[in-house]
């Protein structure tokens, strides 16, 4: 799979008033690029306008793929809650997509992913019998079995505790390597570990923040790691 | 009818209440609520019968509870065939009623056309009460079945299908936005999604029209029939035999309540499912 970049560009509004003003995107291809800024700045928002989702605001501009395809179809999506249906069991939840679209589930794949992330145990539990990190990484699985280039992550792992959230950050940067992903974070201590490019959006548009030489998934006690994400937070609180 | 909707609650939620401070422990908790229902009833039946001799009431006006247990003895047979016709009306109008309240509630959250025509049809149609419309059922449907059983289908058919299509509309948002992006086709997502999300609200539209439908077959029952509970109580009240009246109302508020729990307890297993 090559997975393109995707560029939005555009301005937003919601009822005559300004979400953020013209400004252009780019999701760097088969890579990670992280997204920080203040809450209500409409990061939100460009993640779901990329996905294709109702936003609630007036958007005036164009999303597309470097590649010329289409995005929406293109994408796959997971968010802070697991979003995982009560009702079915794991591998259920994990093949949910094929059902809603009235395909044949592809069970060898399945039962591949369920393996690789640990969850081959756990296959005919129901997400109620999970921790909040095994339920998260069921939603991860879903989102791999979807197996689409571009993958946009609406703070996965921020109700998690700061040991799975790491584990689970490793296992993400793993699983969609080669993707085109964008995340969206207030953790900068996620964006640090994972971000090929991290950007932080403001209400005057979109800046690049620094990040650390070394490529991702960065050690979480590598000492220009932690450097670089004291910095990136001490620029967060400069814009609050 | 609506105003009658809290009127269940307490036979839902006492029980429950009690339950619940009996600890996890399944056994006594049964043995408890069996118990207090129980309890409830001799209560009941003793303070009926302190009226009756505390104000020295005649038989004709109100039967202690011996003279009615003895009547409903000696019309053990009678009493039964009559209360298996209205429990068939019942019966019928539940399952019908539900079907078509169900079926109604997906079709209108499938098609917002269907919601703009359909919706205020349906609010005119409550503003009717359905009981001024039984004497019209029996004229056009006959002294038979049917007219009862529409009854039942008319006075379940609204309570259903608004509590399973406001369960359909409320479906949690991540989860539609989750199908959006998957591709899914709507009535996929309404399969798939909606429709299981919404089984708990089902749940209690059916709970509603358990009790709900005896009424509805009662009354047609009064207006026009020539067999069934209704037409025993008339019939027995025109021939003073109030005995007789009493035992057939006993039989039928034993019939609502079994009703009711066994809707319960199918309505509990379809939550259990998807919770």
């Amino acid at each position: 799979m090559t997975a393109p970049s995707v560029t939005l560009a555009g301005l937003a509004d919601i009822g005559g008033a300004p979400l953020f003003g013209p400004l252009r995107l780019e999701v760097m291809a088969g890579a990670w690029t992280c997204l920080l800024g203040p809450s209500g700045v409409g990061k939100s928002t460009i993640l779901r306008l990329i996905a294709g989702l109702e936003t609630g605001a007036a958007f005036d501009g164009t999303v597309r793929a470097s590649d010329g395809g289409p995005v929406a179809p293109r994408v796959a999506y997971m968010a802070q809650e697991d979003l995982l249906m009560p009702w079915l069991d794991v591998a259920g939840n994990v093949a949910l997509g094929a059902r809603l679209r009235g395909e044949a589930p592809d069970r060898a794949r399945s039962d591949a992913l369920l393996d690789r992330l640990g969850l081959w145990s756990h296959r005919i539990k129901r997400p109620a019998a999970l921790s909040g990190g095994q339920r998260q990484r069921v939603a991860l699985a879903r989102t791999l079995m979807e197996d689409r280039p571009i993958v946009l992550l609406d703070e996965p792992f921020s109700a998690l505790d700061a040991r799975t959230r790491s584990q689970m950050q490793d296992l993400a940067a793993e699983a969609l390597a080669g993707r085109t992903v964008l995340l969206v974070t207030h953790d900068p201590g996620e964006a640090t570990r994972l971000g090929a490019r991290n950007l932080l959006m403001t209400r005057d548009g979109l800046r690049d923040a620094e990040i650390p030489a070394t490529p991702p998934l960065r050690a979480v006690d590598d000492p220009e790691t932690l450097r670089v994400q004291g910095r990136l937070l001490q620029e967060l609180r400069a814009l609050a | 009818m609506n105003q009658n909707a809290p009127a269940t609650d307490p036979v839902q939620r006492t029980p429950a209440r009690v339950n619940d401070r009996r600890g996890t422990d399944s056994r006594p908790a049964m043995t408890g609520r069996v118990g207090t229902g129980f309890g409830i009833a001799i209560g009941l039946i003793a303070a009926w019968q302190a009226l009756v001799w505390a104000a020295d009431l005649p038989p004709f006006i109100l039967p202690g509870p011996g003279r009615v247990a003895f009547a409903l003895w000696d019309n053990a047979g009678l009493i039964a065939g009559h209360a298996v016709i209205t429990l068939t009306e019942v019966v019928a109008g539940l399952i019908i009623g539900a079907v078509l309240g169900a079926a109604t509630a997906l079709g209108l959250a499938l098609s917002p056309a269907a919601r703009r025509v359909i919706r205020p049809v349906l609010v005119i149609t409550q503003a009717l009460p359905v009981f001024a419309l039984a004497p019209i059922l029996t004229l056009w449907l006959g002294y038979g079945l049917w007219s009862k059983v529409l009854m039942a289908v008319l006075i379940i058919y609204f309570p259903v299908a608004s509590a399973f299509f406001d369960g359909l509309m409320q479906t949690p948002r991540g989860w539609l936005d989750q199908a959006r992006v998957m591709g899914a086709r709507p009535w996929r997502v309404l399969l798939h999604v909606r429709l299981p999300a919404a089984l708990p609200s089902l749940a209690s539209g059916l709970r509603l029209a358990a009790v709900y439908a005896p009424i509805g077959a009662i009354i047609g029952e009064w207006v026009g029939a020539s067999q069934g509970l209704g037409y025993l109580m008339l019939l027995a009240n025109g021939r003073a035999k109030i005995d007789l009246m009493f035992a057939a109302l006993a039989v039928l508020v034993a019939m609502t309540l079994i009703l009711y729990r066994v809707v319960g307890a199918g309505c509990d297993a379809l939550v259990r499912r998807v919770s």
